[in-house]
């Protein structure tokens, strides 16, 4: 029972993503088009499993949800920032950096979250991850103090998740 | 009636917040003259410019409208989709030395997108001058 489970769904959690992204999709509800979209739910991870073998581990899904807060919160706050400094810093004046982030995740899921978050909050993008992955190369756009960026993307989202992701 | 105004109210600040960003998220495109800096202006926009735009039209839809939460999709697959293509622009940049080359790391491997075959490598310094 179980392997057939595990055979029927081999993501659950992108079978549930999959058919809530349909009901979104057909702005209305009716019980039709859910069974309908749960059926393609069911299908496309199957067809797609070869492309993806192991099964993600588990996360936290409160944690998950106020780190998603936080994010959105670090994007408006970040965006007025750049914002200003787009405005008000002359190109000559402007301090771009290379920072070496070392990665203490070592979950593939775990490190792609973190990437994207460093590329949404403004200021910040990752550009790149060593051979091994264990650091991740991120370029910012107006620093005083390399160092202190660094920590504060250590300490404020990668501990974070490190918490996220059992 | 009056819950009406103040939605309007709301879309109209929604639609100037995301149109100003939109608007320094270009000159920020303009103005900087490093292609790498320049890559922090489309990131700009992507997220909060759009983010209000969309919200508008959620609050007009929803109050004057039949009500439509296809936005929320759209701003999803954006914030999905953005940072992998950011990232790809910072690749390319890295291979074709338009910005300062990254720092060397501290125990002496590569980064990734340096990581190919030798005979890619050859064909790369072919290809590309190093300027």
């Amino acid at each position: 029972m179980v392997r057939l489970f595990h055979w029927l769904f081999p993501h659950p959690l992108l079978t549930l993503l999959l058919t809530v992204v349909w009901i979104i999709l057909q702005n209305g509800f009716s019980a039709g088009m859910a069974v309908f979209g749960l059926i393609i739910a069911i299908i496309i991870p199957r067809i797609t499993a070869a492309f993806w073998p192991e099964r993600p581990g588990g996360f936290r899904v409160g944690k998950m949800i106020s780190y998603a807060l936080m994010v959105l919160w670090d994007i408006m706050v970040a965006n007025v920032q750049v914002a200003w400094i787009v405005l008000s810093v002359p190109n000559a004046k402007l301090k771009p950096a290379w920072i070496i982030i070392p990665l203490d995740l070592r979950q593939p899921e775990a490190i792609t979250l973190l990437a994207g978050t460093i590329t949404l909050t403004p200021g910040t993008v990752s550009a790149d991850l060593s051979q091994s992955g264990h650091y991740l190369l991120v370029h910012v756009l107006h620093t005083e103090d390399a160092d202190a960026e660094r920590d504060a993307i250590k300490s404020r989202y990668e501990a974070r998740l490190k918490e996220i992701f059992i | 009636m009056t819950y009406e105004i103040i939605a309007l109210y709301a879309v109209s600040f929604c639609l100037i917040v995301g149109a100003i960003f939109t608007l320094v998220g270009a000159i920020g495109l303009l103005k900087f003259n490093d292609s790498m800096t320049r890559l922090h202006a489309p990131t700009k926009v992507g997220t909060v410019g759009v983010g209000a735009l969309l919200l508008a039209s959620i609050i007009y839809n929803g109050v004057f409208g039949e009500g439509a939460i296809q936005e929320l999709l759209i701003m999803g697959f954006l914030f999905v989709t953005a940072p992998i293509s950011a990232n790809f622009i910072a690749k390319v940049n890295m291979h074709r030395r338009a910005c300062d080359a990254p720092p060397a790391l501290p125990t002496g491997e590569e980064w990734a997108t340096f990581d190919l075959p030798a005979t890619d490598n050859a064909l790369l310094e072919d290809t590309i001058p190093s300027n």
